[in-house]
């Protein structure tokens, strides 16, 4: 769909919002499930999992409101195996490959606390079903967050080789953090509904989270206003979300008309 | 009380079907027996998510992906009770891990196998996980208390595993001639593979003489794999399956599917370390233990200080 279009109706938006947000938690889920048997210790494997079963789970019920949104009679599969890289609309972050454990937390912790922010306000959209999503996976979301904070604190205020790591990590990835906060004309038109978010609402709380948490864990606190990438929701990613796909996809792709269930 | 009579009075409390518990006396060969089975029983969950797991990314619907990851996850569980009951034996989860790093511990070697498609996802979780059932509802009866309780807890999620694994296996024998061809290459691959699960022939399986008159097992190796055929023979033709063995005959008299003799070199091969999958799946661990070393290490410096802190508060 062209966001460009002066027609953009409610249906549109809404539809194109709950995959936006839908494709940020699969794209992650993903990520996190790499870590699947090869976590540094076995609580570990199981906090990942639990927590890319978590997003996936997002994904799915946030996919399953969409196709009922758009009324077209499609299966919430076919946006997740049918769609190409440049009809995906995740944020870059969460398309770049695991890394290292320090890595994998940096990232957690930061998407972690703004999905944090974000699920509270989006519990109170006045869309029923919406809300009573949104609500649902608060809790896990609240869970995500303490278990990447409390990780960001032991690496950072570990040993001298967790904290070089992880502030490492931190100053890589700072300028995909931008982008969090992208807003447009679908965030506008669903606003004036009360069925979206305003993330310039809860900025300044997201950043003293961010600030707060990585002084106490003695790590520096990258700029803000450093140069940040865009273009995310247009459909412009890096190299590595093709690849990601390519993976995702293929069984299904080869078998278009098997039914897996 | 001498030696000799405390080993009388433990026989006589198994033959009573009591349950040791880990501050009872018990035999050091007993604690020895079940410091190996049950760390062998924890490195297998370990071990075992490595091929599942190898599927998590590529499965084919969100609802196949999401019951998968979840199997898996329950199986870093298992492994962690299970690591857990070990130590009440005084084996510490370190200990035993270092053990399986060295290569001086096994685990079970089904897993030495490759998941070449989806369907094996499908016939790990109705074939292997079924085998698995079997053994494990035996050990539930276990006569040590830590061991026999971890089994009772991992059954129940077993035996959901089994039930989505034949359910995916259902639909695949029931899809596309693609579907069908894969599910069934699957069986031949991973049929006699499961057999093996079970062990040697009881005449050459040197411990079971010795589990059995200690209450930890009931059943010997070859009870078990005949009530696994029995069970899968049927569940395989219900689907329309076949089963890779041409000796495969219902005796009417005793009620039992007979089958054709497993193939010992390859089972022993495979133990050897031999199996097609043997060095990947150890290469896996250790790259996995080696790269969460500095995040263990920064953990418990973290934790120190933490502790230290909290001393010069008070």
């Amino acid at each position: 769909m062209s966001t460009e279009t002066t027609t953009l109706t409610k249906q549109d938006a809404l539809f194109e919002y709950l995959v936006r947000l839908a494709d940020d938690r699969l794209i992650l889920g993903h990520r996190l499930s790499e870590w699947c048997g090869h976590g540094p210790i076995l609580e570990e494997d199981i906090a990942l999992a639990n927590i890319s079963l978590d997003y996936i789970g997002h994904a799915a019920s946030l996919y399953e409101y969409a196709v009922e949104v758009e009324d077209k009679g499609r299966h919430r599969d076919n946006l997740v195996y049918f769609r190409n890289d440049v009809e995906y609309k995740n944020l870059k972050i969460t398309e770049l490959p695991k890394g290292d454990f320090g890595f994998t937390i940096a990232r957690q912790f930061l998407f972690a606390g703004f999905s944090y922010f974000l699920y509270k306000q989006l519990s109170d959209v006045e869309d029923e079903q919406f809300a009573g999503m949104a609500q649902k996976h608060l809790k896990e979301v609240k869970y995500h967050l303490r278990h990447s904070r409390e990780w960001v604190l032991r690496l950072g205020d570990g040993t001298d080789e967790s904290h070089e790591r992880i502030q490492n990590s931190f100053n890589d990835i700072w300028t995909y953090v931008g982008e969090l906060f992208h807003q447009d004309e679908i965030e506008e038109l669903l606003q004036g509904e009360k069925l979206a978010a305003d993330s310039e609402n809860f900025k300044s709380d997201w950043k003293e989270l961010v600030v707060d948490t990585l002084e106490e864990a003695t790590l520096e606190v990258p700029d803000f206003d450093q140069f940040m990438v865009e273009g995310s929701r247009d459909g412009l990613h890096t190299e590595h979300l093709g690849h990601l796909l390519a993976e995702m996809q293929h069984l299904r792709r080869s078998y278009p008309d098997a039914d897996w269930e | 009380m001498d030696e000799e009579s405390k080993k009388e009075k433990f026989q006589e409390r198994i033959d009573n079907g009591e349950t040791i518990e880990p501050k009872d006396w018990m035999p050091e060969r007993y604690r020895k027996q079940l410091i190996r089975m049950m760390s062998q029983h924890a490195h297998s969950e370990v071990v075992g998510m490595l091929p599942e797991g190898n599927w998590i990314t590529r499965a084919p619907s969100l609802r196949r992906k999401m019951i998968l990851l979840s199997k898996v996850q329950d199986e870093a569980g298992h492994g962690l009770y299970l690591y857990s009951a070990t130590e009440t034996l005084g084996a510490s989860r370190q200990e035993v891990i270092d053990q399986l790093l060295e290569g001086k511990a096994k685990y079970s070697s089904i897993f030495n196998y490759p998941t070449l498609s989806w369907a094996d996802v499908a016939v790990i979780g109705w074939l292997v996980d079924g085998a698995a059932i079997i053994n494990q509802t035996m050990l539930a009866r276990s006569s040590y208390g830590p061991y026999s309780r971890a089994m009772v807890r991992i059954c129940k999620e077993e035996s959901f595993h089994k039930k989505q694994g034949y359910e995916m296996v259902a639909t695949m024998a029931d899809g596309t001639p693609e579907q069908q061809e894969m599910i069934q290459d699957a069986v031949d691959r991973w049929w006699w593979p499961t057999l093996m699960m079970f062990g040697p022939h009881d005449d050459d399986s040197p411990n079971s003489a010795e589990l059995i008159k200690w209450g930890v097992k009931s059943k010997t190796n070859d009870e078990l794999r005949q009530s696994f055929v029995d069970r899968h023979v049927s569940e395989a033709h219900e689907v329309g399956l076949e089963i890779p063995d041409e000796d495969l005959e219902y005796n009417e008299e005793t009620g039992h599917w007979e089958f054709g003799e497993i193939d010992w070199d390859e089972f022993w091969n495979v133990v050897k370390g031999n199996g097609p999958m043997n060095k990947e799946r150890m290469k896996s661990r250790r790259e996995a233990h080696e790269n969460g070393k500095w995040v263990r290490e920064a953990a418990e410096e973290y934790a120190r200080k933490k502790r230290l802190a909290k001393e010069k508060a008070s």
